[in-house]
């Protein structure tokens, strides 16, 4: 008995032994190559890590930045050549979960050939684990953080290229107040970090402006069932819909507010900024609005190459996120490459690259273009107010915003 | 085989032997190899060989108490991969605690739990509250956010608000039993979860989904607590003081007392067991444990907020438990030891390694089943083969066994020895 | 107030039943499996959700090759039901197969960690066979039901305001209807179903009264995976956009309604079912209202979750549920 037990374990040890064997066995070998290129103590490749969450319910999105990410990776991993460097991709999933974040931050940390982190998705998750990316000075570009928080912390490593919810918010209130001439307002949120923190920013601009918000109401994320809301939405009568969330809840609110025969604008942020959001909605989606950093991707030449590449390589459609995920790498790499020539075309630190990455102006992304301020936030922020006609991505512009 | 086992299991020296080799051998091998997982893990597991010895209690955790204070440090301090070890450790411990809770409750109470991380939440909060600025929008009086000072008090009050509603659940749902029970957890641990997420109005409370962000760090003789390193050592004490609890308690009455509502309630009641306080006892002790850990996760990440407290967490301890195998003190450990290091690091390690080769052109997927994805896929394929060949789980209880054959012959002794006493009375009196 | 709760209320009530109805169908599935093995089937609302996914990508089909314009919906819809629940059902009987049976006398709890496993399983294949074929694995299928039907309430009493409903929800509600009342006559009524209460009752006593206990379980398990599956397929026609983590929330729900009714009882998990999805649209639509502002919409959950507590402390059996008297 008590040997079959002994036996059984030390099988399943020695099987996990094996399974681990192998995966270290490969980081020996990998370390072994460097040692043996670079020399000197520095070794020749440079790996750029991703967290999102590349499995569990915000998959979409998050692999939507990697896959962005990836591209912008490789498509300068030539030049990058030329400077004597191997770029290299790690993607980490954080899986939404701030502990996974955190023990992610952790292992990047260790990983001396990382120099840079495209991430997060979740606000709740970046927070946390840009503390680790602080004590190492890993630069951490952020595509999707809108939550104020990610930046007020005043770290030296944490950048975002998309707007904050104090200046979108603001900017959608302006606009519905201002140019749709809406009084009475209801406000739908998911309960998540961006949605609410999106939600609250817009709340206070149109209460500033005037405005009288008749409800401010949360769903869950993940059912697909919001009648009960839109039902209170129908009785108050409002004469506009705003929502704070992302386009998967977003496009049956949408459909499911005109299948009740709501027809009055619906407003959302940069989390309905996506083809799938037209697929979900169908027709209905006519008559919403949503606030965005991101230009027209389809208009300029370089947004138009950006998304047959993406469609060509790997067979979808570019969506909101994935574009600013192409954009996080490529401030990234800008800052890296700086960093590479300004250390005499040598393998540079991690503090220094940091620091070149928050230096970089005027750099001309896909969708925004990015300088960062003192606080690692985007100067150029500009927020794009967009208008869906018919049922069809992308949707037309309406209207600019620039900070002041 | 047979043999060779048998040998080593009678003869002290060869065990000591062993061990010693083993924890040397890895010990080094982490000192040397520092980017090396299987090293970090090999010395780990030496705490199992360790298990496995027939050396008394004491010197077992003797040796185990200096693998676990002095050697893994050591060995890991020498890299750059220290601290990645270290958070792992850490959180290894976490989980540790919360799911020697969940057992007093499941495994040796009966009580089928699912809303269990509701209690790691309400520590976790009471610190994020009082150690940020938040408490300043509700508290009356005094100033926030507390010193860092403050932590080492807070881990008493974490583990007492979670034991007091412990109780709280406990009182209600003492008359519903099994699934019935495991569904009006759930709903609780719902409740909490949801309650946290919307406290941000008509007061500002938990600052809703928001969550609470840079939260005070411990503080100790001035000294900041700021890396994974330093919250070991605080999570290795508490861990200490759970185990030694959860010891001393599985052996005394009240543990009794647990076993015995669990085979049966009705024949305990019968036996004179207070059925209302031993299940409140054991709602209160393992809410306790998750209390206090709440408390160091939340100083740990510096951020709380209610996405860290699914209910697929209370799910996960779940399975940490019913893993390693219910009630059994060793084999939950295991478990939770087991499912935190393979979902932190060994899933993490593998995927990027499969990738790397992919990157490498070793083997070539399609992106759309890039491995990098496949974390959740790998563990669900793990935890159904853990399940299918260890049923009982991977160190069953042991109830303690008395060789039959042992108490017969001593009874026998005993009774010859009567008998030979009643002859020499005969004698005597003939 | 009440005036205000009034007048919304036809219209709750129907959005109310229609998720009760899809509630209570996948309750179904979960009571059946609990009523016979005594097991928490947590792979159930995958199963659910991979129904959803096989119906959508047969409409989806049928739409690329243009039969969908060509044949009336109610026959499309009746073909894909069809399809969908054979290949849940076995599916659920192959996972009863893998999963379940070889732990079937181990302790009751251990099939709880090869659910969760399995649940993993289906959401990550469903979620790469997606991704593969479809590039996006959220999927909208094609809208066979999409008119709107005005009902005039306002002309039962003007306190009333007019609702409006999906021609879809009649379908839902008629097909589970129709779901409910076979399996209850199935269950009440033939010999198999005897059989499956024989089992239910004292398994060892059913195989000595030569009932084939690992068929009775195996088509356990085919019924009400085929229920889930098909269930699965309204859901998808109602709410037009499935992705694989749907099922994990309604599952939890369905779960919740079975055992508010009282786990084990076919018409207690129905009922538990249609009063989960009216007290969530009830709360969901008028808390609000009621509580002044205080309390949102956010704790529709808090409030479905804190009737489910009271109602099993005053009656911890379940609303229909017998009460097992228990001997030492």
């Amino acid at each position: 008995m008590v040997l079959k037990k002994t036996l059984s374990i030390l099988a399943t040890t020695t099987l996990a032994v094996g399974i681990l064997a192998g995966c270290s066995g490969g980081q020996k070998n990998e370390t072994a190559n460097n040692g043996g290129n670079g020399g000197g103590g520095g070794s020749n490749v440079i790996k750029i890590a991703t967290q999102t969450p590349l499995s569990g319910g915000s998959a979409t999105l998050g692999e939507s930045i990697k896959l962005g990410a990836q591209l912008a990776l490789e498509e300068q991993q030539a030049n990058f050549e030329k400077l004597g460097f191997k770029l290299e991709l790690v993607p980490y999933d954080d899986q939404g979960d701030p502990k996974k974040g955190v023990a992610n931050a952790q292992l990047i940390g260790a990983d001396k050939q990382i120099f840079g982190v495209v991430g997060h998705l979740n606000s709740g998750v970046a927070i946390p684990s840009s503390e680790i990316y602080e004590k190492y000075s890993i630069p951490m570009v952020s595509p999707s953080n809108t939550a104020t928080d990610v930046t007020d912390r005043g770290l030296k490593t944490v950048n975002r290229i998309c707007a904050r919810d104090d200046f979108q918010g603001p900017a959608g209130a302006k606009f519905a107040v201002e140019k749709l001439g809406a009084k009475k307002i209801f406000i739908i949120q998911d309960k998540t970090a961006y949605g609410t923190g999106l939600a609250e920013a817009f709340k206070k601009g149109a209460e500033e402006l005037g405005a009288q918000i008749l409800g401010f109401e949360g769903i869950t994320v993940g059912e697909k069932d919001f009648n009960g809301v839109l039902n209170q939405v129908l009785a108050k009568k409002p004469d506009l819909i705003y929502f704070g969330g992302l386009y998967t809840e977003g496009g049956l609110l949408i459909k499911q507010a005109r299948d009740k025969g709501i027809n009055v604008p619906i407003m959302g942020g940069d989390g309905l900024d996506s083809s799938t959001l037209v697929q979900i909605a169908g027709d209905a989606v006519k008559n919403t609005y949503m606030t965005s950093a991101a230009g027209l991707t389809t208009v300029t030449d370089a947004g138009k190459q950006f998304a047959e590449k993406y469609k060509q390589k790997f067979g979808k459609d570019i969506e909101s996120y994935s574009a600013y995920g192409y954009d996080a790498m490529g401030v990234l790499l800008k800052g890296l490459e700086n960093a590479i020539k300004a250390n005499g075309n040598k393998l540079p630190t991690r503090q220094q690259v940091a620091e070149e990455v928050r230096k970089v102006q005027d750099y001309q992304g896909v969708v925004t273009k990015v300088s960062f301020d003192e606080k690692g936030d985007n100067k150029y922020a500009k927020i794009y107010i967009y208008k869906f006609d018919e049922a069809k991505y992308p949707a037309k512009l309406e209207d600019e915003v620039s900070k002041q | 085989m047979k043999n060779w086992l048998h040998t080593i299991q009678q003869n002290k020296r060869l065990q000591a032997l062993i061990v010693g080799l083993y924890i040397v051998v890895t010990f080094f091998s982490l000192y040397l190899a520092q980017k090396s997982v299987v090293a970090f893990l090999l010395l780990l597991s030496s705490l199992l060989l360790l298990y496995f010895t027939t050396f008394s209690n004491r010197v077992k955790w003797l040796i185990g108490g200096l693998v676990m204070v002095v050697l893994l440090p050591l060995a890991a301090s020498q890299g750059e991969a220290y601290q990645s070890y270290m958070e792992v450790a850490t959180l290894v411990g976490i989980y540790i605690a919360m799911a020697l809770g969940l057992n007093i409750v499941v495994g040796m109470a009966g009580l089928l739990d699912l809303g269990f991380v509701a209690f790691f939440a309400l520590g976790a909060y009471t610190y994020g509250i009082f150690a940020t600025g938040q408490a300043n929008n509700f508290m009356p009086f005094g100033h926030y956010p507390l010193s860092g000072e403050s932590f080492w008090v807070f881990i008493f009050i974490g583990c007492f608000v979670a034991a007091l509603f412990g109780i709280l659940l406990g009182v209600p749902v003492l008359r519903v039993k099994g699934d019935y029970l495991a569904i009006v957890t759930l709903g609780f641990g719902e409740i909490i979860r949801i309650i946290f997420n919307n406290l941000d109005k008509p007061v500002n409370i938990t600052n809703g989904a928001m969550g609470l962000a840079s939260v005070q760090p411990p503080r100790l003789f001035g000294i900041d607590f700021m890396y994974p390193s330093q919250f070991y050592y605080i999570v290795l004490v508490i861990l200490i003081a759970v185990i030694f609890a959860v010891r001393r308690l599985e052996f005394s009455k009240i543990g009794r007392a647990w076993k015995a509502v669990r085979e049966n309630e009705i024949a305990a009641q019968a036996m004179g067991i207070h059925l209302v306080k031993t299940k409140l006892m054991a709602f209160a002790v393992g809410a306790s444990f998750s209390g206090m850990m709440g408390v160091v996760f939340a100083a740990k990440q510096t951020f709380v907020d209610p996405t860290s407290f699914t209910l697929l967490e209370s799910i996960t301890i779940l399975v940490m438990v019913i893993l390693g195998g219910m009630g059994s003190v060793p084999g939950v450990i295991l478990g939770a030891a087991l499912v935190t290091i393979l979902n932190l690091q060994v899933l993490t390690e593998l995927t990027n390694w499969l990738n790397q080769l992919s990157l490498n052109g070793v083997i070539s997927v399609p992106d759309a089943l890039s491995p990098a994805k496949m974390q959740r896929f790998i563990f669900g394929i793990i935890l159904i083969l853990f399940a299918l060949y260890r049923p009982q789980g991977l160190l069953p209880a042991k109830n303690p066994v008395f060789n039959e054959k042992e108490l017969k012959d001593t009874d026998k002794l005993v009774n010859a020895g009567v008998q030979k006493e009643a002859t020499q009375h005969v004698h005597l009196d003939s | 107030m009440i005036n205000e709760v009034l007048h919304t209320l036809p219209q709750v009530l129907i959005d109310g039943l229609t998720l009760g109805a899809v509630y209570a169908i996948v309750a179904l599935g979960y009571t059946m499996v609990y009523g016979i093995l005594e097991l928490i089937n947590f792979a159930h609302g995958e199963i659910f959700m991979t129904g959803a996914f096989v119906g959508t990508a047969i409409l989806l089909t049928f739409a690329g090759f243009g039969w969908l314009a060509s044949m009336p919906a109610i026959v499309a819809l009746i073909l894909v039901l069809v399809v969908t629940s054979v290949v849940t059902g076995l599916l659920g009987m192959g996972i009863e197969r893998v999963a379940y049976r070889p732990l079937r006398n181990a302790p009751k709890l251990i099939t709880l960690i090869t659910a969760i496993g399995v649940s993993f399983l289906l959401q990550d294949i469903v979620r790469f066979i997606a991704e593969l074929k479809n590039g996006n694995y959220i999927l909208t299928g094609p809208s066979l039901f999409s008119g709107q039907i005005g009902i005039k309430a306002s002309s039962i009493s003007s306190i009333f305001n007019d609702a409006s409903v999906k021609s879809s929800f009649f379908i839902v509600l008629i097909v589970a209807v129709i779901m409910m009342v076979t399996l209850d006559f199935f269950v009440n009524r033939t010999k198999w179903g005897m059989a499956m209460r024989a089992v239910a009752q004292d398994r060892e006593t059913a195989a000595l009264m030569s009932v084939n206990v690992n068929k009775v379980i195996a088509l356990t398990f085919f019924i009400g995976s085929a229920l889930g599956g098909a269930t699965g397929v309204l859901f998808a026609i109602q709410y037009g956009t499935i992705d694989p983590y749907i099922g994990f929330i309604l599952g939890l729900k369905a779960f919740t309604a079975a055992v508010l009714g009282g786990i084990g009882n076919i018409r207690g998990a129905m009922f538990g079912g249609i009063l989960l999805g009216v007290l969530e649209m009830f709360a969901a639509a008028n808390l609000p209202v009621v509580s002044h502002g205080i309390l949102g919409a956010e704790y529709k959950d808090v409030f479905a979750f804190a009737i489910l507590i009271i109602v099993l402390i005053f009656k911890p059996e379940g609303l229909f549920g017998k009460v097992s008297v228990e001997k030492v």
